[in-house]
């Protein structure tokens, strides 16, 4: 689907239009848009190239009325996309020309601080970054911090398990759920997990959903698990003149037994383009940069810090700077999550991947990604949270030229098959959606893709949520 | 600059990579969380008309309307998206579409646009009479009798809100060429605006007076054309170009160290003349030296290195906070400057302002287009002023000025609102006992 040919302008008369005075029966009128010029915006979410025009946009902000909506849309067969706000890098919110979007953002209220259990309850459309402005002040830290974080949706975050700059100590969204709300594809109102630190009651269906790409059911609701605020932290920036010496030196640091909070790496084309747009003082006279960040006690911090640029130089970097302040630190760590958008100063279409390996092979993946970039006279900037294993290789083109779109896809695909040849997978946060999905089977092998869909039919039987997301 | 959508490189649309980090930037979606109200919306919606896949419609245009032109965005955007230049063609294509009608409308477009704020001896005389109508008590007497009720609807929304205009203009205060004390180490021009002249021309008094103090002779044309940003801004690109032709004319930018300019929303617009001319042969050359050439007030101090005053401004200690007027911040950068400048007052304390950075409403004439909008965020900046606690609020765009002044008197607030060079002149003067 990557690279296709652009759908165009809604074609389909679709029976979502017709159940627009029913909607706003529910909603409100001022929460139905159906109009072209509301409906164009939301044809596309972050990922280049897919675009497409639905049917009508709805803003629920309880959960009864979603479930409302749900049940109105499905007896009407009308498919619905959920839709966060839409920063999702796998075409996951994309609607179909037929489909209803059910869009979150409006239904962002934070409902319970709970300063005892150290929790915190949210709608499904709080912006991920509120949800640690509201508990810093409590010295408390929500961790998962993606690069859209200013932005992106909690809900969104849970169906896409998104990761983040501090995943490598704190773990994913996954790790900070602990219950959900969800609206099933008939209306009815689950709820899985709850309160307790420990509960094995039954299957985790909360696990089930989280990472479902709205394909399941509608999340409403979410209970977060919230963790002390560290007391210290250190941010450096180690310095590269090669590309794979930065590489071995994240596989050390793992062997090495330490755990530091970051780990994320930048090329060469990645720091000029950041450095460019946020003046934050990146090197861009090297091949590759670390961003390196430890936080905890002090005094560990100090002793973490210190081994850690010590395996760096002996890997071979250049230099390693230390970030003088709290402002610099933090000015570093925004610059490095603009890294995607940034390098979209260079060419109009930005194509990226989110493949992932094993830590000890990310040496070989880079190696491997620079030289399939230039097999296919291809430009491309590969940065990542490399302490997880996790690339971006991101394709600087443009998709209005065929020739270039379609050495962009043969170069994806040498990628992914090197990718699952070292034990790797296709995404490592983005998820399937649209964009992976050519390559789910492939990684999952029959018998296991057959189960997965066997699962999307028993929860949604037809096929009416996010339909041809993740497998047709 | 191409005059239309459809004509405009394909490749300034394209930029948008639709990611949305610029979302939480924006004034108009933070409202209302619709896509359409932001930045990555309207320019989808800007592609989807060059793609022949939407119409220039009303809607479109309304659109259009209620974005501020605030560039918060523009500064948000890590992937070098130029909304100042989207959005400039986007109201040009409305304008050539003629997708907003109305008899009434093109009359006092063509009245304002066209006639006014091209000839600036109308524009003062236009002036003059308004300050009669204010002074006279003609304003009261039409008031009360309702005389205003025959004003067409939107100039009757102004009305009330129109500014005091000054008992002077730039010319009666500034003379035509003025020189420091000492030696002059640098030879500047200073553009005396639109709405500052009609209604601030002490502010381009004070700018003249900072700048002689820091070395600057000053050459100030009694009469100067508008420089054609209202133009820009509401579509009307070759009024705008013609504007700049005759401000090229009249201070030829080979002959000065810097152009300066005391007002955001003037800067924004005159630092692009090369990329407005770019397809005029006889003037791109200068355009482009003209840009070079042109500094607001404080990036120029900063640059020159400031000479710290040794008075106060006041006689009492001021607790003092900054509001960033959108194109000095989003449409030049300029952020840093203001505040060094404003540190350096002797019997100040500053303190930030929490959203200095978030439009205050003004936005040209947005206070009469979208009053609701406006209004909301009038609220939204005096609240935040009041958290600071701070007696005087310095900003450097005579739209914000007015706007700040009015939202504080309406809220019952008494700080001064000030622009920096009022401040500094303030103090330079008090150096002298
Ligand atoms: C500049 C940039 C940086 C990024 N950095 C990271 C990063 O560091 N790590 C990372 O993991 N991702 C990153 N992303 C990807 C993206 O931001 C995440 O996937 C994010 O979680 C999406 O949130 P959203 O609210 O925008 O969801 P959307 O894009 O609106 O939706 C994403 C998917 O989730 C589904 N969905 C949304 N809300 C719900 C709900 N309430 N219930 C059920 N399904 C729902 C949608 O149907 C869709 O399939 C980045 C994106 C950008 C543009
Ligand atoms: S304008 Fe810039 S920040 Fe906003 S969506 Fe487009 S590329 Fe992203
Ligand atoms: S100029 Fe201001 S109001 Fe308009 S899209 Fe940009 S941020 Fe929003």
């Amino acid at each position: 689907m990557q690279g296709a040919p652009l759908v165009g302008p809604s074609i389909v008369m679709s029976s979502a239009l017709s159940l627009a005075p029913l909607l706003a029966g529910i909603v409100g009128e001022s929460n139905v848009l159906t109009a072209a010029e509301d409906l164009v915006p939301y044809g596309f979410d972050g990922t280049a190239a897919l675009r497409q025009r639905p049917a009508a946009v709805i803003f629920p902000t309880t959960t009864q009325q979603v479930a409302e909506c749900v049940r109105l849309a499905i007896q009407a067969s009308v498919p619905i996309v959920t839709r966060g706000s839409g920063t999702g890098l796998s075409g996951g919110s994309v609607p179909r020309a037929d489909s209803l979007v059910l869009c979150l953002a409006r239904m962002n209220a934070i409902l319970d601080l709970d300063l005892e259990n150290l929790t915190l309850r949210a709608q499904a459309g709080v912006v991920t970054q509120t949800i640690d402005q509201t508990v810093a002040p409590h010295g408390l830290l929500y961790p998962p911090d993606p690069g859209s974080m200013r932005i992106s949706t909690i809900g969104g975050n849970v169906a896409e398990n998104s990761g983040g700059l501090r995943g490598l100590k704190y773990g994913v969204t996954r790790d900070y759920v602990m219950a959900i709300e969800t609206v099933l594809a008939d209306g009815r109102i689950a709820r899985f997990g709850s309160a307790c630190v420990k509960d094995v009651a039954g299957y985790s269906l909360k696990d089930l959903f989280i990472g479902s790409e709205g394909t399941l059911g509608v999340i409403t609701e979410v209970l977060l698990k919230l963790v002390p605020r560290p007391a210290a932290r250190q941010t450096m920036l180690a310095l590269y003149d090669d590309i794979e010496a930065a590489a071995s030196t994240v596989s050390a640091i793992i062997a090495a037994r330490i755990i530091p909070c970051t780990l994320e790496f930048l090329d060469h084309m990645t720091a000029l383009c950041v450095e460019d747009y946020a003046h934050v003082g990146l090197p861009t006279d090297c091949a590759a940069v670390l961003l390196m960040e430890t936080d905890g006690h002090p005094a560990a911090v100090a002793d973490e810090a210190a081994k850690m640029a010590a395996i760096a130089r002996e890997h071979g970097a250049r230099e390693v700077r230390t970030a003088k302040d709290e402002a610099e630190a933090l000015g570093l760590a925004a610059a490095r999550r603009n890294a995607f958008s940034a390098l979209a100063r260079r060419r109009p279409t930005t194509i990226l991947e989110d493949v992932t390996v094993p830590r000890n092979k990310l040496a070989a993946m880079v190696t491997f990604i620079a030289e399939t970039a230039e097999a296919h006279h291809l430009e491309v900037g590969t940065f990542g949270h490399m302490g997880d294993g996790n690339l971006h290789p991101t394709f600087l083109t443009d998709e209005r030229d065929g020739d270039a779109m379609a050495r962009v896809h043969h170069a994806l695909d040498a990628i992914v098959t090197r990718t699952l040849e070292l034990g790797g997978t296709i995404t490592g946060e983005h998820g399937v959606g649209l964009a992976k999905k050519p390559w789910l089977r492939q990684q999952m092998g029959d018998d296991s893709f057959e189960v997965m869909r066997q699962v999307k039919h028993a929860l949604d039987p037809n096929g009416l949520l996010n339909p041809g997301k993740m497998f047709d | 600059m191409a005059d239309t959508l459809q004509t405009l490189d394909y490749a300034v649309l394209q930029q948008c990579m639709h990611c949305g980090m610029c979302l939480p930037t924006c004034p108009t979606y933070d409202a209302t969380k619709h896509e359409r109200n932001s930045p990555r919306g309207r320019i989808a919606l800007m592609r989807a008309i060059a793609d022949g896949d939407l119409a220039v419609s009303q809607a479109f245009a309304d659109e259009m309307s209620y974005c501020l032109g605030c560039l918060a965005c523009q500064t948000a955007c890590p992937a070098g998206v130029n909304y100042a230049e989207l959005f400039e063609t986007a109201r040009s294509t409305i304008e050539r579409a003629d997708a907003q009608p109305g008899a009434a409308r093109s009359f006092w477009r063509w009245l304002t646009l066209r006639l006014i704020f091209t000839r600036p001896r109308l524009l003062r005389a236009a002036g003059r009479g308004l300050r009669l109508y204010q002074r006279t008590g003609l304003q009261t007497f039409a008031r009360r009798t309702r005389l205003t009720a025959l004003l067409p609807p939107a100039v009757r929304r102004v009305e009330p809100q129109a500014p005091p205009i000054a008992g002077a203009f730039s010319n009666r205060l500034i003379a035509a060429h003025e020189t420091p004390t000492g030696e002059a180490r640098y030879r500047v021009a200073l553009l005396t605006g639109c709405i500052q002249d009609l209604v601030f021309s002490d502010v381009n008094r004070d700018t003249a007076d900072v700048l002689l103090a820091n070395g600057c002779a000053v050459d100030t044309p009694p009469v100067q054309p508008c420089c054609g940003s209202l133009h820009a801004h509401n579509g009307e690109l070759d009024l705008a170009r013609g504007l700049a032709r005759r401000m090229i004319d009249l201070l030829p930018p080979d002959r000065y160290d810097a152009i300066i300019s005391n007002a955001g929303g003037c800067g924004s617009h005159l630092r692009h003349y090369g990329s407005l001319l770019a397809d005029d042969p006889v003037y791109r050359d200068r355009a482009r030296l003209w840009d070079t050439k042109l500094r607001d007030v404080q990036e120029w101090l900063a640059s020159i290195g400031p000479r710290a005053p040794k008075a106060a401004p006041f006689d009492e200690p001021v607790t003092l906070t900054y509001h960033e007027s959108c194109h000095l911040v989003h449409g030049q950068k300029i952020s840093r400057q203001p505040r060094e400048l404003l540190r350096l007052l002797p019997g100040v304390s500053f303190v930030e302002l929490p959203e200095s950075s978030w439009c205050c409403g003004s936005a040209g004439v947005y206070a009469i287009t979208q009053p609701d909008q406006a209004e909301a965020l009038m609220r939204r900046k005096t609240a935040n002023i009041g958290s600071t606690g701070a007696t005087v609020v310095a900003t450097a765009n005579p739209g914000c000025q007015l706007q700040i002044i009015r939202g504080l008197r309406e809220a019952g607030g008494s700080a001064l609102v000030l622009h920096p060079m009022s401040l500094l002149a303030r103090a330079y003067r008090n150096e002298r006992g």
